[in-house]
């Protein structure tokens, strides 16, 4: 497959420094969602060449390309699938996860409405090399269209012969169904997806001891994928593990799907080498710049959980690098040793136009809106959050407040049952230690001590009458 | 447990046991013991609302967080380094983690007093209380509330919070007896997991989420199983009341007193709270060989009889239609004359398997004094409900059958139709109602000598020449044998009502009027006699029975609520 003979819609051409892998369909001139047109362009084949493989040999594959999970915290799918106990006797399921909720991220849904094969192919692969002859895709509520097309999609590969029993007479049964959400970002979250999925309330499950790959669905081991994970395994096949390594940076293969939104001239998908690109290119060249006469001020890079990265900081990592913002790759590590996170590769660039205060207003609402409450600190807490910063954008806040909200995101991270709790409180802790002055020079001092709630006020004065 | 740095076990032991160390000292744990139990073990408490341990732990509440540590993986070809007793080295973890759901491994450290630990409960208890209404002063639970004992050790003395609490629910009515709060509901699960897995009627959950996440009863549906109030006894908070008990009494001012139900033959662990003279509730204390940590809403509303106005308060003598309330010299005289005035063959004893061990002794006694043999019990049955209740409704059936020696219900048609056709003429009715047990009002008015001893007022008595007024379950010592053959013991927790007398006094003093001597003062006595004439209690004394019983018989009956216990302790859901 020569990339010279693929023709992409006007003004959707991917630039120059994009390598088009997993999007190489998306906005293809004559390219539909059907499998004929799947098939015209070797669609299948990988499962193919899978099915004749060994199992292991696969996991070993996707081992070998490095291949970390794109859902947001970047784990090693492989080492994922080889986390199913050696001695496990019950079913083996598969979930691939498409409630792409994370604010600033929207790779999966032009996957799922472009190119469903490639995930169904990918799925069936990967199902294989896991043994799991059942597999769900979990869709978020909010795409509907999606589920449509996926259904329509599994429906052809079945009648091709691509899924149901007997797989191209290798002896393989593999089904696919695709499961709607009912609207919460909590489903996201795996354990929660898979309550979800049986029908009960989507409320993390601890771990230890419920383990997806060890206690998931229905109590069986369960590998929990994200949509442009599972895609890969498919090039992984094709190019083999080895091959599909030297793209991107040592630890950091392959490509991914950067989602730019907020101030820049040009946001959107762009599909590149992961860590070929630094957040400068990616502002300046993908993007096209800042938008006239505007200075970059914040960028939080990898979804809206990530923490946010300050304009003019400079980061000195322990391997002797000196980056300023611009300079940081777009990678999992050299991310995470800047004090953020690649995660779902949502990145938000914000100008010199955008109040600090109603941005982690912005996140707070979210957070709080979504928080599934089982557990007492993110339940109690995000919404707290919520309502001081409301304060704070309403101008009702203290600069006492600001430190207030920094204690009480304190007191959430690492003490909640899933990582939503770091979810809610990095955008919070990240936003006051970068942006602690401009905080608080939106509240107004002579308030300090004296706003009380509601409640107290009439205390206060039964007492006093 | 050893507080000492564990020395090398000289033989392998039985169970497989791991060193934890916990606030610094090493101890001994068998594998797979919770952290919170090992904690709970070394007296080092870990406070917690979600966890329970009958129930799973879905790690809710967040109020168990601990510093938790690990030895490091020792790196190949290095020896790990070690303390000072020897033991590997820890390297502490930043996060914390829940000790409920967690168990202990080799090596571990445990820190409940750390820095970190204070800071995440002080954090939990803040977050708990910011939408809490604080209305302790009209709730409940006031006094025995989980927030309020774990405020005093991690909460805070003012609140920082200034935003608008979160309005729910109030005294939403779930059930025909709970009612609930849901602004003080600190959902923790405890009452959803409860239904969902003791009581097998899921009704319970939660809608909205987030802050305003709420507790309710499903559409349509009620909670009114006949477990729901073990759900208000679980519930740490105010959020789940009793409307039988709330609002009666305030808590602190309850003598609790540990006792048994005699509701039925299953003999549930109780705790009796009383203020003064009254009465006020009934809870399940634990009793893993008998009732778990449960009981039914029917044994334990079965209590209002005792403080209630049909009490017999004295005893008294027939005159005409009306009985006169007369001392108990006289009492006593006058059944003792009226009794020995028939002969044994011609009289009968209708004594109850609801009286005590104790009790049935003396009614032994008075037989064979009597000397008759015309001697039963009224049996009760058809209470199986495949959780705790028995089918024996009677809660000493089996204390009849050992010391009476008797099968309950054996002779009852013989009597009653001696009683009919005249043979029997004298009837001593012990605590049963006869006209309920199937004797004719006419055949009784016909009896030369019709003694009886009851609690409450009923129509028996008002047949009978002498009344002789006894005491309820809740007035007096004694032991009784439940359905499964264990021996337990029921405690004084109010005083007899008026001149009413414990029961055992009475029957001692009947068969002193009537001649004999026996010399027993106390409950103490009388059971070294039981256990002196009485084959099952041979060697036992009535200290030795305890607040948790003891196995006496064995009968072959399980408890099928405890079986499923047991499974699920078994595949390690619960701890048990």
């Amino acid at each position: 497959m020569s990339s010279a003979a693929v023709q992409y819609l006007p003004g959707k051409e991917p630039h120059a420094r994009e390598r088009r892998l997993i999007f190489r369909n998306v906005d293809r001139v004559g390219y539909d969602p059907s499998i004929d047109c799947y098939l015209k362009d070797g669609g299948y084949e990988q499962l193919k060449v899978a099915l004749k493989m060994e199992k292991i040999a696969i996991i070993n594959e996707v081992k070998a390309a490095g291949l970390r999970g794109r859902g947001g915290a970047g784990f090693p799918t492989g080492v994922k699938w080889g986390f199913i106990p050696p001695t496990n006797t019950k079913p083996v399921y598969l979930i691939c996860n498409a409630d792409e909720s994370e604010p600033g991220t929207f790779k999966d849904r032009y996957i799922m409405h472009q190119d469903p094969h490639q995930l169904v192919e990918g799925m069936a692969i990967s199902c294989f090399a896991v043994g799991a002859k059942l597999a769900y895709i979990y869709v978020r509520e909010e795409f509907p269209e999606a589920a449509i097309i996926l259904e329509k999609a599994i429906a052809e590969a079945h009648s091709k012969g691509f899924l149901g029993k007997n797989i191209l007479g290798s002896g393989f049964d593999c089904e696919i169904y695709v499961h709607r959400g009912a609207g919460a970002y909590i489903c996201g979250e795996e354990t929660g997806l898979i309550e979800s999925l049986e029908g009960k309330r989507p409320y993390p499950r601890i771990k230890p001891p419920y383990f997806p790959a060890a206690l998931g669905l229905y109590m069986c081991p369960t590998i929990v994928n994200n949509v442009e994970s599972l895609c890969h395994v498919k090039h992984i096949i094709q190019m083999g593990g080895a091959e599909y390594a030297k793209m991107g940076t040592p630890n950091n293969t392959g490509t991914r799907i950067l989602c730019v939104s907020g101030d820049v001239q040009k946001p959107g998908y762009y599909e590149v080498e992961v860590g070929k690109v630094t957040m400068g290119e990616v502002i300046d060249v993908l993007c096209g710049g800042l938008k006239p006469g505007r200075k970059l001020k914040a960028i939080i890079p990898g979804g809206s959980s990530a923490k946010v990265l300050r304009a003019d900081e400079t980061f000195k990592l322990k391997d002797g690098r000196e980056l300023g913002i611009l300079d940081i790759p777009m990678d999992f590590d050299t991310m995470a040793a800047c004090g953020t996170m690649a995660g779902s590769g949502g990145v938000i660039i914000m100008d010199d136009s955008r109040s600090m205060s109603w941005v982690i207003n912005n996140l707070n609402n979210f957070y709080a809106h979504e928080s599934c409450g089982q557990c007492t600190p993110c339940r109690e807490g995000s919404l707290w959050m919520k309502k001081i910063s409301d304060r704070i954008v309403a101008g009702k806040a203290s600069p006492d407040d600001v430190d207030t909200l920094e204690t009480v995101a304190n007191q959430i991270e690492g003490k909640t049952i899933c990582a939503f709790g770091e979810a809610c409180s990095w955008p919070t802790q990240s936003f006051i230690k970068k942006f602690r002055d401009e905080l608080k020079g939106d509240c107004k001092p002579e308030l300090a001590g004296r706003v009380v709630n509601g409640e107290t006020a009439v205390a206060a004065a039964g007492l006093s009458a | 447990m050893s507080a000492a740095a564990p020395a090398t076990p000289a033989a392998p032991p039985a169970v497989d046991l791991v060193n934890v160390q916990i606030d610094g000292v090493w101890h001994k744990f068998p594998k797979g013991t919770r952290m919170i139990e090992a904690c709970r073990q070394v007296d080092k408490l870990v406070p917690h609302y979600c966890y329970h341990p009958k129930l799973t732990s879905p790690g809710n509440c967040r109020m168990c967080l601990v510093e938790m540590g690990m030895p490091p993986r020792p790196t190949p070809g290095q020896e790990p380094e070690k303390d000072e007793h020897g033991m590997p080295k820890i390297g502490w973890m930043p996060r914390p983690v829940i000790a409920c759901a967690n168990t202990v491994s080799e090596g571990m450290g445990i820190r409940t007093e750390s820095l970190l630990t204070q800071e995440c409960r002080k954090g939990v208890m803040e977050f708990l209380l910011i939408n809490h209404p604080l209305d302790c002063p009209i709730c409940d639970q006031a006094g025995e509330c989980r927030l309020q004992e774990f405020s005093v050790e991690h909460g805070k003395g003012e609140s920082r919070f200034r935003e608008d609490k979160v309005k729910k629910p109030k005294n939403v009515d779930i059930g025909p007896r709970v009612r609930l709060d849901d602004e003080r509901c600190i959902m923790c699960s405890r009452c959803i997991r409860f239904t969902a897995e003791i009581a097998d009627d899921p009704v319970l959950g939660f809608t909205e989420r987030g802050s305003y996440t709420t507790l309710a009863v499903n559409p349509g549906r009620e909670l009114a199983n006949n477990y729901s109030l073990n759900t208000v006894d679980i519930c740490p908070v105010g959020a789940l009341t009793s409307n039988d008990f709330r609002f009666q009494m305030r808590v602190w001012f309850l003598t609790e007193t540990n006792s048994i139900c005699t509701k039925c033959g299953r003999g549930c662990n109780t705790e009796i709270g009383a203020r003064g003279n009254s009465v006020y509730r009934q809870s399940p204390r634990d009793n893993n060989d008998v009732n778990s940590s449960w009981m039914c809403d029917q044994g334990r509303l079965d209590f209002h009889f005792v403080n209630s106005e049909y009490r017999l308060t004295d005893p008294m003598l027939r005159a005409g239609t009306r009985h006169d309330v007369v001392d108990w010299k006289r009492a006593l005289n006058e059944a003792a004359t009226r009794i020995k005035g028939v002969s044994g063959a011609e009289t009968a004893i209708v004594a109850s398997a609801r009286m005590t061990n104790e009790e049935l002794f003396f009614v032994k006694q008075l037989a064979a004094t009597l000397g008759t043999d015309l001697i039963d019990v009224v049996p009760r049955t058809g209470g199986a409900d495949n959780y705790l209740r028995a089918d024996d409704l009677n809660p000493n059936s089996n204390g009849v059958r050992q010391i009476l020696g008797i099968e309950p219900g054996a002779k009852l048609a013989q009597i009653q139709a001696g009683v009919k056709s005249g043979t029997i003429k004298s009837v001593i009715a012990l605590g049963e109602n006869l006209l309920k047990a199937g004797f004719e009002r006419g055949d009784l008015e016909g009896l030369r000598s019709l003694v009886s001893l009851h609690i409450l007022a009923n129509a028996t008595a008002e047949l009978s020449h002498v009344v002789l007024a006894g005491s309820s379950y809740a007035e007096k010592r004694g032991s009784m044998i439940n359905v499964t053959g264990r021996l337990q013991r029921l405690n004084k927790a109010i005083k007899n009502p008026g001149n009413a007398r414990d029961t055992w006094e009475i029957l001692r003093d009947l068969i002193v009027a009537m001649g004999g001597s026996n010399g027993l003062h106390s409950i103490e006595d009388v059971f070294a006699r039981l256990a002196a004439e009485v084959s099952a209690f041979e060697g036992l004394t009535f200290a030795r029975i305890g607040d948790q019983g003891l196995p006496l018989i064995e009968t072959g009956e399980t408890i099928p609520l405890l079986e499923r216990e047991k499974e699920r302790k078994a595949k390690g859901l619960i701890v048990g």
